[in-house]
């Protein structure tokens, strides 16, 4: 089985907190992470994608047609942004886990449409000592 | 059981040609890849077996060194019908070192990256033979 990984940046903020919580309870929930101003990451993201090797192409997926998917629904959405701003988080906390979640909801059909690529993983990496997987993480 | 990573390093020319087009339905067709260019290749074997209780587990990675400081397409014959992408260089790595590998130890997983920003990763698929 062959899979492609490509890394993708892009820096955004966020504020970790719950609308039905009060100010004490979601500092005590998210630390440092809840003040209310915001604070940012350099995001990294890795997208790998699993199917057979083209024959002709010698490729999983074209990379320049995986590069322009990414950043139409990902970079374009969320880099230089306010997550929170983001209807997709209307009604979830912008965490990680949530921000790794979404990006796979907004890569799969996509990348799906065309040829038998499929996207396997999605890792955020928010910091060098976090980064959250969604998808298969085998 | 133990799994064990092992990683080289090898600068490797290469250009997206194929043997039976023109120079420039090459270009055309694979736009500046059809130039020769380079890449730190970075490769990590992962093994899996049981190690020997008196050597341990050796996985010699010597032999990848053909394609140190070499040209993929000019200077082997693995490119003359298919593209040297990372999808086919990690197959063809594969069959390299399938039957290198001391006895009990099992080729599990490679991994070969072009740059820094991609990878590709060769898995072995325990449902196929």
């Amino acid at each position: 089985m062959i899979q492609l990984t490509r890394c993708y940046r892009f820096p955004a903020a966020h504020v970790l907190s719950r609308e039905d919580l009060s100010a004490e309870e979601n500092q005590r929930l998210y630390g440092k992470c809840a003040n209310p101003g915001g604070h940012g990451h350099d995001y990294g993201v890795e997208v790998t994608v699993r199917g057979p090797v083209d024959r002709h192409s010698g490729e999983v997926i074209d990379r320049d047609h995986l590069d322009a998917l990414v950043e139409e629904r990902v970079l374009r959405r969320f880099a230089h942004r306010l997550l929170n701003d983001d209807e997709l988080f209307c009604d979830r906390v912008p965490t990680a886990e949530n921000l790794a979640r979404a990006i796979h909801e907004r890569l799969e059909a996509a990348v799906a449409e065309r040829g038998e690529a499929r996207l396997a993983r999605v890792r955020v990496i928010e910091t060098r000592k976090n980064f959250f997987a969604y998808g298969d993480t085998a | 059981m133990v799994r064990l990573t092992r990683a080289i390093e090898f600068s490797t020319s290469l250009r997206y040609a194929l043997a039976g087009l023109s120079e420039r339905e090459n270009r055309q067709r694979f736009g500046p890849r059809a130039r020769q260019h380079g890449h730190n290749y970075r490769l990590e074997v992962t093994v899996r077996g049981e190690p020997d209780p008196r050597t341990g587990m050796v996985v010699d990675l010597k032999i990848m060194e053909r394609f140190d400081h070499r040209d993929l397409n000019c200077d082997t014959d693995y490119f003359e019908k298919q593209l040297p992408t990372p999808e086919n260089f990690v197959r063809v790595i594969r069959e390299i070192l399938a039957d290198r590998l001391p006895g009990g130890v099992v080729l599990d997983r490679l991994r070969l990256q072009p740059d820094a920003d991609t990878w590709v990763d060769w898995i072995e698929d325990e449902t196929r033979p």
